[in-house]
């Protein structure tokens, strides 16, 4: 155990030097929506900034010159009208000011009609299942195996050595670029929560109930996430991968896996 | 009532406390109690910050290397329990029991019996809830917020975690109930409502609050508990309820609690900034008209906790706009404090520390506060560390700082003496360093998207875990610094009765140490004049 400690810190020692781009913000993702809501937090941030450097900057001018050490003499001022209504009334007029873009991107979030593709996602202890309404294609998604393998106790192995350790699942989620893509989530346990920040998608999957969220991927590539709501022993084990490929890749990804049912269900038969 | 008093007097004319345990286990004095309370929550301070260093521990690196992902849960669940209920909610009940009386004139609390036992409650519900961890399945694992219908799969724990939180709410309950009985009754003559100190008008927000949430809490849980043994199924969907239902009723509770740990919060620092501003507080009227503000939108806020669980647009925009106004009498606050300091005349004993280090940090929790109620960013940051760095950030430089401040501002005129004032500064700075290094990396991990409550986590989370991780250890030392303080607290040079230069309030016009009885009698109208103009 000691050695995997050290093993472990001597890679983090060498993961911070040979990658200096430590992840600090929020991705800009790749939906028009991810940018819309990268922007807004970059807006409250850019707000807060300002409204810190302000209030911190008199606090601080008042401890370096209001001290008794440097022979201040205390005031008796203990009230101003003007003062509490103009600290009242700037604030509100900064939340206004946030309000009308968060609202606007709350609806087009929230507007899922239309889907070029339906996906039922159902939440399993501690894995996913994906079944595509039209296409008939139906899979379940679980951690893959080389961090099946690293991830417990005293398994010997390096974390730092598994690719995507814990980010990896067997069966990827994938869909066509540019297209709309509509989830609609549920549970059969307990509750889940399926979040890829990329999508800027967080939803919870409930049993009982069916919630609905969309993307429509601007971008190619694989994109990672993880169950984002407590679901027991191994809700830390249970990640989102997902792969936007070009639409004919994903038609050619359909036939294949529509084959594959094809013979399983002879072969069941 | 008068007479009631005088006959009183008459039986035990200055008695003093009774020898041993007797003293404790009978006592219905304010003060005792009042002890009893802190020390209690000092103690599950430590017992909570154990686990929590149990959990940083673990995610110092990436791989499993101490604990079971079933045992970090019940880590995590603990953590929160004993935090929450156990060191930051008794721990103001202690200051409300020892400082309230004193800061109006009142001889002791109103419902001295009730006092005793809502606080011998609690020993005995926390002893309930540690019992767990002993038992088949093991402690609760299923996050402080018990969501079914996870919590219905814990084990032989469940009926125990429901019957603690029962015991924990009827003590929140009692004590709230004698808080407000003693404010609204026991104040000296001429001590009018807006004349009375903000660490009592706070504290008589909080009671309200808690009256009225604890008991919704209460019914939660007890719908947990018909849904596990008695066939019913208000929270099972395959019986016709509703797992979102539970988070509804749980955070119209959970809401209001988080301004039940914050409210006494801003009291004490509202107590000590004038003092060591050598200057009144600035706005004490509009500092008492937005902490009611703040205590009245925490009731029409909750689902703010909830903008991932499906809601109708409506419902999560009005949730948002009600979100975004607690920024306003939040900043009042904020801005009334740097008010007071303003052209005062500061110096920087321990307390006046914490409460800067107070009024900074929690601005930064409130910085993120506002970042978190944009509903569709917070969509990202839900259940992301971005959360766990905000409500840490409000919770231990708020809270904690607040009742660390309290304690060396009121430790002499509890013990008579000076504490040691080296080892007090020496406290706060090391506390201030180690709690951002620990919860300000929490930050960029939940915004690269690591979820909480997780065990394990991917590589490229791991040098922001280190940093946290090191920081938490070093904040959970730093603590040892308090406990040499107050066991040295008797030790350092006789206390004046007013202790500081220019301190406000009746409680500095009794002798240091407070003798066993204050206030016998009212103080008269000069007295207080003098106490509270």
């Amino acid at each position: 155990m000691l050695r995997k400690t050290l093993l472990s810190l001597s890679g983090l020692i060498w993961a911070s030097a040979a990658n200096a781009d430590w992840a600090l913000n929020m991705p800009r993702g790749i939906t028009e929506l991810s940018a819309e809501t990268y922007d807004l937090h970059m807006m409250v941030f850019w707000w807060c900034v300002a409204i810190g450097i302000v209030v911190f900057g008199v606090m601080i001018i008042s401890l370096f010159k209001h001290r008794k050490s440097r022979g201040a003499k205390p005031a008796t001022f203990s009230h101003s009208t003007s003062a509490e209504v103009i600290w009242t009334i700037i604030p509100c007029i900064i939340l206004l000011v946030m309000s009308v873009p968060a609202a606007e991107t709350m609806i087009r979030l929230e507007d899922s009609r239309d889907p070029d593709i339906s996906i039922v996602v159902t939440g399993y202890q501690w894995k996913w299942h994906y079944k595509y309404q039209d296409e008939g294609v139906e899979f379940y998604s679980s951690l893959a195996l080389p961090s099946v393998k690293a991830r417990f106790k005293d398994s010997g192995l390096d974390p730092f050595g598994v690719d995507h350790y814990l980010l990896d699942v067997d069966r990827p989620l994938v869909v066509p670029k540019g297209k709309k893509v509509r989830l609609l989530l549920t549970a059969s346990d307990v509750i889940h929560s399926w979040w890829v920040p990329e999508l800027a998608i967080k939803k919870d999957a409930i049993p009982g109930i069916i919630n609905e969220a969309w993307f429509k991927a601007l971008e190619t590539g694989t994109f990672r996430g993880q169950c984002a709501e407590l679901c027991g022993k191994d809700h830390g084990y249970m990640p989102i991968v997902i792969e936007v490929v070009e639409p004919d890749a994903y038609q050619a990804w359909v036939d294949a896996r529509q084959n594959d049912s094809a013979r399983l269900a002879q072969v069941e038969n | 009532m008068t007479t009631a008093v005088a006959d009183a007097h008459d039986t035990h004319e200055h008695h003093g406390p009774e020898k041993g345990i007797k003293r404790w286990l009978f006592t219905t004095n304010h003060k005792d109690i009042g002890t009893m309370y802190l020390v209690l929550s000092l103690i599950m301070f430590f017992v909570g910050g154990s686990m929590a260093l149990i959990i940083r521990s673990e995610l110092m690196t990436p791989g499993l290397q101490f604990v079971h992902p079933e045992f970090f849960n019940q880590m995590t669940t603990m953590h929160a329990l004993i935090m929450v209920f156990g060191a930051v909610m008794p721990a103001f009940v202690g200051l409300a029991n020892w400082m309230i009386p004193m800061m109006i004139g009142a001889p002791d609390m109103a419902l001295p019996r009730m006092n005793n036992w809502s606080f011998w409650i609690l020993p005995v519900a926390f002893g309930l809830l540690a019992s767990t961890l002993f038992m088949p399945g093991g402690a609760p694992a299923s996050g402080w917020t018990m969501y079914p219908p996870l919590v219905l799969q814990t084990g032989d724990a469940f009926p125990f975690l429901i019957f603690s939180i029962h015991l924990m709410g009827l003590s929140s309950i009692m004590g709230a109930i004698n808080i407000i009985v003693t404010i609204l009754n026991m104040r000296a003559p001429d001590m009018w409502l807006l004349k009375m100190p903000m660490f009592v008008w706070t504290w008589l927000i909080t009671a309200y609050l808690l009256i009225a949430v604890m008991p919704v809490f209460a019914g939660a849980v007890t719908m947990l508990l018909t849904d596990q043994f008695f066939g019913t199924s208000f929270f099972l969907a395959a019986g016709g309820g509703d797992p979102v239902m539970f988070q509804h009723i749980f955070w119209f509770f959970g809401h209001p609690e988080v301004y039940i740990m914050i409210l006494p919060a801003f009291g004490v620092v509202s107590e000590i900034i004038p003092t060591f501003s050598r200057k009144p507080l600035f706005g004490h009227d509009s500092m008492v008209y937005a902490a009611s503000c703040i205590a009245f939108l925490s009731f029409i806020v909750w689902a703010h906790h909830m903008f991932t669980v499906g809601m109708p647009l409506s419902g999560q925009l009005f949730f948002m706009f009600a979100t975004m106004l607690i920024a306003i009498p939040t900043g009042v606050k904020v801005f009334n404090w740097i008010a007071t300091m303003w052209r005062g005349a500061m110096t920087f004993e321990t307390p006046m520390l914490f409460s800067l280090g107070f009024v900074f940090l929690f601005t930064i929790g409130g910085f993120s506060g506002v970042m978190l109620a944009i509903a569709p960013a917070d969509i990202q940051y839900h259940d992301s560390y971005f959360v766990v760095a905000h409500f840490h950030y409000v919770l231990v430089p708020g809270s904690i700082f607040a009742l660390m401040a309290g304690t060396y501002y009121w430790l002499p005129k509890w013990t008579g003496h000076m504490y040691n004032e080296t080892a007090g500064k020496l406290h706060f700075w090391m506390s201030t360093i180690f709690v951002n290094l620990t919860f300000f990396p929490m930050h960029f991990l939940g915004l690269a998207g690591m979820p909480r409550r997780i065990p394990d986590y991917s590589t490229q989370f791991a040098d922001f875990n280190w940093m946290a991780s090191v920081g938490a250890i070093g904040f959970g030392l730093s603590q040892l610094i308090f406990v040499y303080v107050l066991l040295t607290s008797k030790k350092g040079e006789k206390a004046t009765d007013r202790v500081w230069e220019a301190p406000r309030g009746l409680e500095w016009t009794v002798p240091s140490p407070a003798p066993y009885h204050t206030f016998d009698t009212p103080p008269v109208k000069r007295v207080s004049e003098e106490a509270f103009e």
